[in-house]
C-alpha cells in the first residue's frame, strides 16, 4: 500500500489547549468558565501557560501575564500545572496514534508526527483514519486534537493549524494551492517576526509569494534558510517521521528556575544552584549518564540574559562537582552587588555511565566516583522516602529560595525543528 | 443532574493472562455492591465526573453503572443530590 504514487501520507496530530483541556476534563466544575493554567504568581511564576477556548474568545494569550490576562477577562480561573498528568496524557494519546504505526515523531507534549503510508490506501483513505483517531482520542480521553493530513510534515503542520478545535484538514496535492497558498507566511512553520518583516519588506506576503519568489531570490535575503522556506511553501520538503526506535537520544540535560525574590548574593545563587545542580545530577543518573560539559544561563531583574559553559575536568554525574563548576562560572562574571531573577544549569556532551574513565595521578577519579555512589545512594533514599528525607544542611537557611523541586516538576520545553 | 468524582474501594480479580475483573465495590459507609455481571470494558473518559481510564460497564442489583479504573485507583460517577 502506500499514497498517490510515492506520496507519503503524514499526519500532524496537535491536543488542542492542551494543559487546559486536561484541566478541564478532570474539573468539570470549571469547564464552562474561562480557564487558564498558569503558574504561581507568588513564586513569580505568573504566566499563561495555556487558555481554554472561552478565554482564549476573551484574548486571553499564552504567555502572557496573568494579571493582563485577568484584566482582559475577569472571571478568569487561573489554575496551578500539573505536568505528570500533562506527561500521562501525552503519553495516551500517543499510545493511541502507535496502534495505527510505530513512526510516531512527538514535538512537544502535545504534538506529533505520523507516517501512517504502510497502513492506507491513498492520503482520502488518510483522511478516513485521521477522523478515527480523532474519534478515539476524544472518547477515551475526553480532549479533542486537530490532525492536519497531507503528503508531507510541514503542510501536515499547516492543516493541524488550518481547523480548529476537533477537526481533520487534508491538503492534498489538489487542493494544496487553492488551501495553502493564500496563507500569510507567518503561518509558515520557521517564520518568525524576524523573517517575516524581511518578507513583508519584499511585497512577500503569502506562501504562495514564497513559494513563487523561488530560492534564489530567498536565499539573497535569507541566506541558506530561504531555501529551507523555499521547499517548505512549494510542498518539497520531505524529512522522514521518525520510528519510536530512532527517537533521538538526549542531547542535554538541564534545570532553571525564576526565584520567588531577586538573587542578592553568591549565597543565595548558590542555595538555587544546589538545588538545581542536584535534580540534573539525579536526572542523569537516573538515565545512566555523565556529562562532560556544564553550562548556566543567568537572567538579571532588568531581564538581560547571558549564558556561560566550561568543560568539565571529567565526565561526572555529581552534584557537588556541577554546583562547584556552576558557582565558578557565575563567580567569574558578576560580582555583588547585582539582582538576579532566573538561574539555570545544563549538562551537555553526555556519555554512558558504563563508560571507562582513565585514572589520574591525583585520585580525581576516584574521588568522583565515590561521590556519585554516595549520591546514588541518596537517591535510593528520596526514591523510596519523598525528595525531602535527605538535604543539604544549608538548604534550611532559606526555605522559600529552596522550597521548589524541578525534579517533580516536570519542566517541559518545546522542541526546535532541528534536532541534532 | 450533577456528579462527582467518587474513588472506591473495590475487589477485583486478577486472571493469568494479566486481565482485571471487579467483583465487589465497598461504599465509604460499608455497604458493598457486587458486581452482577461486566458488560463491557474499553478506555474512556468520563466527561461526567472528570477523568479518564479503562471503563467498566458493570450490571449492579439490574442497573448499568460505569467503574473507572484511573491508573491504580477506582472511581464511579456519584450522582450528587441538589
Amino acid at each position: 500500500m502506500g499514497g498517490e504514487g510515492t506520496d507519503r501520507v503524514v499526519f500532524h496530530l496537535d491536543c488542542n489547549k492542551f494543559f487546559a483541556s486536561v484541566e478541564c476534563l478532570h474539573r468539570p466544575e470549571i469547564r464552562e468558565f474561562p480557564v487558564a493554567v498558569g503558574g504561581s504568581v507568588e513564586k513569580r511564576h505568573g504566566i499563561v501557560l495555556t487558555a481554554n477556548q472561552i478565554a482564549a474568545k476573551c484574548g486571553v494569550k499564552t504567555a502572557e501575564p496573568i494579571w493582563q490576562a485577568k484584566a482582559k477577562c475577569p472571571d478568569l480561573i487561573v489554575v496551578p500545572p500539573n505536568y505528570p498528568l500533562y506527561v500521562r496524557f501525552s503519553g495516551l494519546v500517543k499510545a493511541i496514534c502507535a496502534d495505527y504505526t510505530d513512526k510516531v515523531e512527538s514535538f512537544g507534549l502535545d504534538e506529533s508526527w505520523l507516517d501512517v503510508t504502510d497502513n492506507v490506501k491513498d492520503i482520502r483513505q488518510g483522511e478516513l483514519l485521521a477522523n478515527k483517531i480523532r474519534e478515539r482520542v476524544k472518547e477515551e480521553l475526553g480532549i479533542t486534537v486537530s490532525v492536519g493530513v497531507s503528503w508531507n510534515k510541514v503542510f501536515s503542520k499547516l492543516g493541524s493549524d488550518y481547523k480548529k478545535p476537533d477537526a481533520v484538514t487534508l491538503f492534498s496535492r489538489e487542493n494544496y494551492r487553492e488551501k495553502i497558498f493564500p496563507l500569510p507566511c507567518r503561518d509558515l512553520l520557521y517564520v518568525g517576526p524576524a523573517t517575516e518583516k524581511k518578507l513583508l519588506s519584499r511585497g512577500i506576503f503569502t506562501i504562495g509569494d514564497i513559494a513563487e519568489a523561488g530560492p534564489d531570490a530567498l536565499c539573497s535575503f535569507l541566506g541558506k534558510n530561504g531555501y529551507m522556506l523555499y521547499a517548505f511553501a512549494a510542498g518539497l520538503e520531505d524529512s522522514p517521521v521518525k520510528d519510536v526506535l530512532h527517537q533521538r537520544g538526549v542531547k542535554s540535560v538541564g534545570n532553571s528556575v525564576t526565584a520567588p525574590r531577586d538573587l542578592i548574593s553568591c549565597e543565595d545563587v548558590k542555595l538555587t544552584f544546589s538545588v538545581l545542580g542536584e535534580t540534573v545530577a539525579r536526572r542523569l543518573r537516573d538515565q545512566g549518564l555523565r556529562a562532560k560539559k556544564l553550562g548556566i544561563s543567568v537572567r538579571d531583574s532588568r531581564l538581560n540574559t547571558f549564558t556561560r559553559q566550561t568543560c568539565l575536568d571529567l565526565p561526572t554525574s555529581s552534584a557537588d562537582t556541577l554546583i562547584a563548576n556552576a558557582m565558578k562560572l557565575f563567580c567569574a562574571d558578576m560580582t555583588e552587588p547585582f539582582k538576579v531573577r532566573s538561574i539555570g544549569i545544563c549538562a551537555y556532551e553526555l556519555c554512558s555511565a558504563d563508560l571507562s574513565v582513565q585514572f589520574d595521578m591525583f585520585g580525581e577519579v576516584k574521588r568522583n566516583e565515590r561521590a556519585e555512589k554516595l549520591e546514588k545512594t541518596v537517591d535510593i533514599l528520596k526514591y523510596r522516602f519523598g525528595n525531602d528525607c535527605v538535604k543539604r544542611a544549608s538548604m534550611l537557611s532559606d526555605i522559600k529560595l529552596t522550597d521548589f523541586d524541578p525534579y517533580e516538576d516536570h519542566k517541559v520545553h518545546p522542541e526546535g525543528w532541528f534536532k541534532l | 443532574m450533577k456528579y462527582k468524582k467518587k474513588y472506591v474501594e473495590v475487589t477485583a480479580k486478577f486472571d493469568t493472562e494479566g486481565r482485571v475483573f471487579p467483583l465487589k465495590i465497598l461504599w465509604e459507609d460499608g455497604s458493598s455492591y457486587f458486581i452482577d455481571k461486566v458488560l463491557d470494558v474499553r478506555p474512556a473518559a468520563s466527561l461526567k465526573a472528570g477523568g479518564a481510564g479503562i471503563r467498566y460497564t458493570c450490571r449492579i442489583n439490574m442497573v448499568e453503572r460505569f467503574l473507572f479504573l484511573e491508573e491504580s485507583r477506582w472511581f464511579v460517577e456519584e450522582i450528587l443530590k441538589d
